[in-house]
């Protein structure tokens, strides 16, 4: 129970960090024509990449060169533009480089499909490992000479409980 | 077989160290410029020392182009400035070359300024207040220099300060290359 109270706690001050940093993005003063149009502009600024600062989004990144992404992004979007005519724009004049989550083309095949191929060959791996542990347990099994000893440790053994006595009293006996 | 089997992980983390390694001396910043190939973005702005002068890209075509982004908030500028004067002023390239500048987001006086006081190798200065062409471009800081062939076709983009190894590698046999090309008639 009481773990259970820390859990939610903890998971609580998470939030509340994960809820600042958001807010910690510059703040610019759009003022948008829907609340759709809002969200769109929220969407395509996390997804777009600042040229600039290379590891942040442009709805992240401080720098003027993003600042001037963010309002080509608001007019586009102001004039009703779609994305897909936005990313257009983008990709025109800064490259392929500036999307977050690339394009299906020659090129990035092997950032899509890397990862699972990545996974399949594991699994395979995991697969073939897994298979060869029995056929691995003949090499251990007993020599005829082992098999005669446990024959006769196990006899010996079907002796001793049919004389209903045990270890220590024939011990004693002795 | 067995042998190497055991050996593939060694293999492979040998083989991720010498590539992440690798990536360790790569510069991030050096980015191809998705106009390459393309022709110069159709612009229509002021120069630098007339504000009632338009220039349009009709102003660029016909020789073979140095299109330099410069700022005066830009450090790295003001280490280039002496080699582009000493590009501007290279007797040899003169009859082929010709540097324009972009003048890139910044202030129209202090501009004008800069020039006067660090002399001027360009042949005029487009002055993009808004950073305008700078978008159209793909610019993302200055310095930055595009080489723009005599059809108006983007050669090159480079991002970062011109010096003498910087010109003899990267820009040198590209001129060279365009000089003959432009004699070929081509």
């Amino acid at each position: 129970m009481l773990n259970k109270v820390l859990f939610i706690t903890m998971m609580g001050i998470a939030l509340l960090f994960a809820s600042n940093t958001v807010d910690a993005s510059p703040v610019d003063t759009f003022e948008f024509k829907d609340e759709v149009t809002k969200v769109r502009f929220q969407a395509l600024s996390k997804e777009l990449r600042c040229p600039k600062c290379q590891n942040q989004n442009l709805a992240d990144s401080n720098s003027p060169i993003a600042a001037d992404l963010r309002r080509e992004l608001y007019e586009l979007l102001q004039q009703g533009k779609a994305d897909s005519e936005v990313v257009d724009f983008m990709v025109d004049r800064y490259g392929e480089f500036v999307l977050y989550r690339p394009r299906f083309s020659n090129v990035t095949y092997i950032l899509w499909f890397g990862p699972a191929l990545l996974i399949l060959i594991g699994v395979i791996v995991v697969i073939v490992i897994l298979r060869k542990k029995p056929a691995s347990k003949e090499g251990l099994a007993l020599s005829t000479k082992q098999q005669v000893k446990l024959k006769q440790l196990l006899a010996d053994n079907a002796e001793q409980s049919t004389g209903s006595s045990t270890v220590l009293e024939q011990k004693e006996k002795e | 077989m067995n042998k190497i089997i055991r050996f593939l992980p060694l293999i492979l983390v040998i083989a991720l160290g010498v590539v992440l390694y690798r990536g360790l001396s790569l510069n991030p910043q050096d980015m191809p410029s998705a106009l390459v190939g393309k022709t110069m973005p159709v612009f229509s702005l002021t120069t630098l020392t007339d504000a009632n002068k338009t220039v349009t890209k009709a102003d660029l075509t016909g020789d073979i182009v140095l299109l330099n982004v410069w700022a005066t908030w830009c450090p790295t500028c003001k280490y280039e400035h002496p080699y582009l004067l000493d590009i501007a002023n290279n007797a040899q390239l003169q009859p082929y070359v010709k540097l324009y500048g972009l003048n890139y987001k910044d202030d129209r006086m202090a501009a004008m300024h800069w020039l006067t006081k660090y002399k001027d190798p360009y042949q005029f200065s487009i002055f993009d207040e808004e950073g305008t062409l700078g978008l159209d471009l793909g610019v993302f800081g200055a310095p930055e220099t595009f080489v723009i062939d005599h059809h108006g076709v983007i050669r090159k983009r480079f991002a970062g300060a011109i010096d003498t190894r910087v010109w003899r590698k990267e820009f040198e046999p590209l001129i060279k290359q365009l000089i003959s090309e432009k004699q070929q008639g081509q």
